[in-house]
């Protein structure tokens, strides 16, 4: 169990540095002065070379990298170009938006997965198998931020019922926090949940044939309790490694999910600051979406192996 | 022989598959006495497993049709509700399948899995419930049981895991046990112990047993009637001496001529090809007409054989049948005294 | 299979073809086995054949556009469907319909570059980190790794942000986020076919590596491959629309579905029709390019092939 944890650690964090590279990457591959194009055609000189200062940028690439990735590491990931305000300051304010909207998202897709997965097995092409299939399928097709829209005509325009848009944070208003994290929570969740429904029921139906099951069957258990303790939870237990993968795409469907409901997030952040060139915060917010999806999937893989005890004492 | 614990007669089990319907099971006969061992001995496709999971309701139920009927201790399994088989499944039958590895859930203790067989039936405390699954660790011959009840199905060999699908079979005392392939799995020293312990218990407890194989080195050792089975049908039975020693089937005759002799040991602990028998199985789609062996038989002496399923008759009269009285039948147009019957 | 008093009927017609001639290729490309049973898949040959329209669409679009993209017109602006304009006009008075028709070529065009791009780059990762292992495989997949580690969208919109936008940089911008995926199931498939009977065979009579690679490994891998360009390339306009949509992809004026969404959530309670077609037709594409994918992997999916060729 511990030298798996560390080797899963080891792992991450080789994957952390070049993480680092790509996002340091980044600010060297804009063609032409970064600090010029954030700042537009006004300003100061006085400006600019504090920035320059600030940002090292005239140092050698490979002693910018050494100092950046240091500071980094202690927290310090510069300045904003446009407000001179600490990048590190700015993206930890929008984290918490983020990850209320990804684990949200990741409660609607597992509530919209299990039970239709599970049910499809049940009865193979059955009506709801069938039906659970082109629902899935859809899903899948839809584009995130289509639906949104139409999501917005229909339940904020039409019907009045929820917001169009914006946050409040949960103390101050809890109803109204819960009312604006309805639809972009279910915008990624069904999205994702497609994808998921499919694998549950592929699990499902796999494991309803394993051997182990006819003998939980064969010793005179209720259906209610082989299906809960042997089906779920073996077949649940791949599930975990694919919510992990899955952590990736729906993370990016956050990204443009929170944009269309002007969600306060990272993603919102990272666009704006693509379109005020401010790179130091896109590569905070970056930085700080790559480190969420290693985190939440280092997590998962732990918690894979606390389930499955076969892997807990590989 | 007692009061039989199991009746089987005419079980006929269709299949519903993407090529038709297979006749996986074309009228099987046979009962089992209480403490009697039948083993039901076949090539893989004969239709021996399938014949048990219907016993049980273990059939995929939307593609499965079973007809017959199937007594336990006078009540009709096939018939029964699906809440009262549920009832049956433990202590009526307890059932020990082919392959250990996948036979237990490999994400609960195996205290576990023993705790809920005694739980499926009365048994609410989870104490003594698992108190009883030491017991029965114990009793099946798991070393350590007070250690044993709490590790995983792959910390365990297979030999042991086998053990504990025994003592999960055995844990409400059923008064039948089917065994299915329970051997095969296993290396021959393990299969031994296995063999051993199942006779043991069925000492102690006078279980009726339902043992599944194509084994007959297995049959030899455990038996006491053997019914062997081919297309689906049972195409001779007897008791183990009739059948194996004066095979009236042509097809048990090529199995038994491959038998290696029995007290010839195989130095490497393979067991030999045993097939001399020429060409497999019919499809259970297609059967042929007339005797379902006779696309296969080296015999062919009458010329019913492509026409008309012979069938289970007496075999040889009084001068063959020893004193036991148990009847030795096969369901062949050959008879003795043909001169191609040699 | 020691217990088996009988043989059981031969396992795979692929297992006997390896056993009895090793040096021969064994899975010769089966075009037209696989294009037959695909054509046996109602669904899927519908969406081959919906997608086969959209590509005549696609290429003939200046013909078969009513109007050209950019003809403004104040008096016809956010006109309802009608005979006239079927899917109405924008608040520009532009036709819908028209702008659909001409932003297709556009979609299409990046989506099949973003998914040339991954495939050929992702393979041969996948390709090398498969075959060689050890170390390489596990340089190659770490850094697979890296670039899976940032949500796809948001890789994209960064390499647009370095790049500047438009249709080439957008199918780069896609193209890299897909290049692990293309690695990572390219190197599965080859795990799987690297110790067979046949490649060993040819290594053992002194094969090459690039023969082995391209006329051994790489036909027997390719079955997942297939499957993976087609649901890609729903991925692929899907992400085109997404970066289009927030900005980064297609500039105006020019007509893509993604910008024509974006242009048309203003209007959303004023003419629903200026987003919606535009979203229908990004969701009947990559509708289709699923669907396509899930009778590919169905058709190819040798599990499958050996359960329809017969053996229990």
């Amino acid at each position: 169990m511990g030298g798996y944890l560390l080797r899963r650690v080891g792992q991450a964090a080789v994957v952390l540095v070049g993480v680092s590279v790509v996002v340091f990457g980044l600010l060297q591959l804009v063609p032409g002065d970064p600090i010029r194009l954030a700042l537009g055609t006004r300003f100061s000189q006085e400006t600019y070379d504090a920035l320059l200062e600030r940002s090292g940028l005239d140092q050698p690439v490979l002693q910018q990298y050494v100092t950046w990735a240091g500071n980094a590491l202690t927290g310090d990931l510069g300045v904003s170009f446009r407000s001179g305000e600490p990048v590190t300051q700015l993206v930890l304010e929008r984290l918490p938006a983020t990850l209320t909207l990804a684990f949200a998202s990741i409660l609607v897709a597992l509530l919209i997965a299990v039970p239709l997965g599970t049910l499809s097995a049940l009865r193979p092409r059955s009506v709801v198998d069938r039906g659970a299939t082109v629902l899935s399928q859809f899903g899948i097709s839809v584009p995130d931020f289509w639906m949104a829209i139409v999501l917005i005509l229909i339940f904020a325009g039409t019907l009045g019922w929820l917001p169009s848009g914006g946050y409040v944070p949960l103390t101050e208003d809890p109803l109204g926090w819960l009312q604006r994290l309805i639809l972009p929570a279910i915008v990624t969740g069904v999205v994702s949940g497609s994808v998921i429904t499919r694998f549950v029921r592929s699990s499902v139906l796999e494991v309803l044939g394993q051997d182990h099951v006819r003998t939980a069957q064969a010793k005179g258990m209720a259906t209610r309790q082989v299906l809960g303790w042997h089906v779920l939870r073996n077949a649940l237990l791949p599930l975990v490694t694919v919510t992990g993968v899955q952590l990736a795409y729906l993370l990016s469907g956050v990204v443009v999910v929170e944009i269309v409901f002007a969600w306060p997030g990272l993603g919102q952040l990272a666009l704006q600051s693509v379109q005020a060139r401010d790179y130091p915060v896109l590569q905070g917010a970056v930085l700080l979406f790559a480190l969420v999806f290693l985190v939440i999937n280092l997590v998962v893989d732990l918690l894979y192996s606390v389930i499955d005890p076969r892997i807990a004492r590989r | 022989m007692s009061e039989p614990v199991l009746e089987v007669e005419d079980l006929r089990v269709d299949l519903r598959t993407p090529r038709g319907t297979a006749h996986v099971v074309n009228g099987l006969s046979y009962t089992v006495g209480r403490g009697e061992t039948v083993a039901v001995v076949g090539e893989s496709g004969s239709g021996k497993s399938v014949s048990v999971l219907a016993l049980l309701g273990l059939l995929p139920s939307r593609t499965a049709t079973v007809t017959g009927r199937a007594a336990l201790q006078g009540e009709d399994l096939l018939t029964m509700s699906k809440n009262r088989l549920r009832e049956v499944r433990g202590p009526g039958v307890g059932m020990v399948f082919q392959d250990p590895m996948t036979s237990l859930n490999p994400v609960l203790t195996i205290g576990r899995q023993l705790a809920e067989a005694v739980r499926a039936h009365g048994e609410s405390s989870k104490a003594a419930a698992r108190e009883r699954a030491v017991d029965l660790l114990r009793e099946v011959g798991l070393p350590d049981p007070d250690r044993a009840v709490d590790r995983y199905p792959h910390q365990l060999s297979g030999g042991m895991r086998q053990r504990v699908i025994i003592a999960i079979a055995l844990a409400n005392s059923p008064a039948l046990l089917i065994a299915d392939e329970a051997t095969t799995a296993l290396d021959v020293t393990v299969q031994a112990q296995i063999i051993e312990l199942v006779d043991r218990l069925q000492e102690d407890h006078g279980t009726g047993v339902v043992w599944i194989t194509h084994d007959l080195g297995v049959v030899a050792g455990i038996a006491d009637r053997v019914l062997v089975m081919y297309g689906g049908r049972c195409v001779e039975d007897g008791t183990v001496d009739d059948v194996l020693e004066r095979p009236a089937h042509p097809y048990t005759r090529g199995l038994l001529g491959a038998l290696p002799d029995l007290a010839e040991e195989t130095g490497d602990g393979e067991v030999p090809d045993l097939a001399t028998v020429p060409g497999v199985p019919p499809p259970p789609t297609d059967l042929p007409e007339g005797c379902v062996f006779w696309p296969r038989c080296p015999v062919r002496s009458d010329p019913r054989c492509e026409t008309e399923q012979p069938p289970l008759d007496l075999v040889g009269g009084p001068l063959l049948t020893k004193g036991d009285g148990l009847p030795h039948r096969a369901a062949t147009w050959c008879r003795e005294g043909d001169d191609r019957w040699t | 299979m020691t217990g088996q008093p009988y043989p059981e009927p031969a396992a795979s017609p692929t297992a006997t073809e390896a056993g009895r001639e090793p040096s021969l290729r064994p899975a010769r490309p089966r075009w037209r086995e696989t294009l037959g049973l695909l054509a046996r898949n109602p669904t899927a040959a519908g969406a081959a054949t919906v997608l086969v329209l959209v590509a005549l669409v696609a290429v003939f679009d200046q013909q078969l556009a009513p109007e050209g993209p950019n003809e403004i017109s104040v008096e016809d602006r956010l006109q309802p469907p009608s005979t006239e304009h079927w899917f109405g006009t924008d608040d520009l008075g532009r036709d819908v319909l028209s702008r659909i028709i001409l932003g297709a070529s556009v979609s299409l065009r990046v989506g099949f570059t973003a998914v040339g791009i991954a495939l050929v780059v992702g393979t041969l990762i996948g390709l090398l980190a498969g075959y060689y292992g050890k170390w390489v495989d596990d340089v190659l997949m770490r850094f697979m790794d890296v670039i899976f580690a940032f949500p796809a969208v948001l890789l994209a919109i960064a390499v647009l942000a370095v790049r500047g936008p438009g249709p080439t940089n957008t199918a780069i911008a896609i193209a890299v986020v897909y290049v692990p995926i293309f690695a990572r199931v390219t190197r599965a498939s080859v795990l799987g076919v690297r110790e067979e009977v046949y490649v060993r065979a040819s290594r053992s009579v002194g094969a090459s590596d690039l023969r082995l690679l391209t006329r051994h490994i790489l036909p027997n891998a390719a079955p997942p491959i297939i499957v993976q360009t087609s649901i890609s390339l729903a991925f692929a306009v899907l992400a085109e629309a997404a970066l289009s949509f927030l900005g980064l992809g297609t500039q105006p004026p020019n007509p893509s579905w993604g910008l024509m969404l974006a242009e048309g959530r203003g209007y959303i309670e004023l003419a629903w029709w200026i987003a919606f077609f535009p979203g229908m037709a990004i969701f009947l594409v990559v509708l289709c390019f699923n669907l396509l994918g899930d009778g590919l992997r169905d058709v190819l999916d040798p599990r499958q092939r050996t359960a329809m060729g017969g053996g229990r």
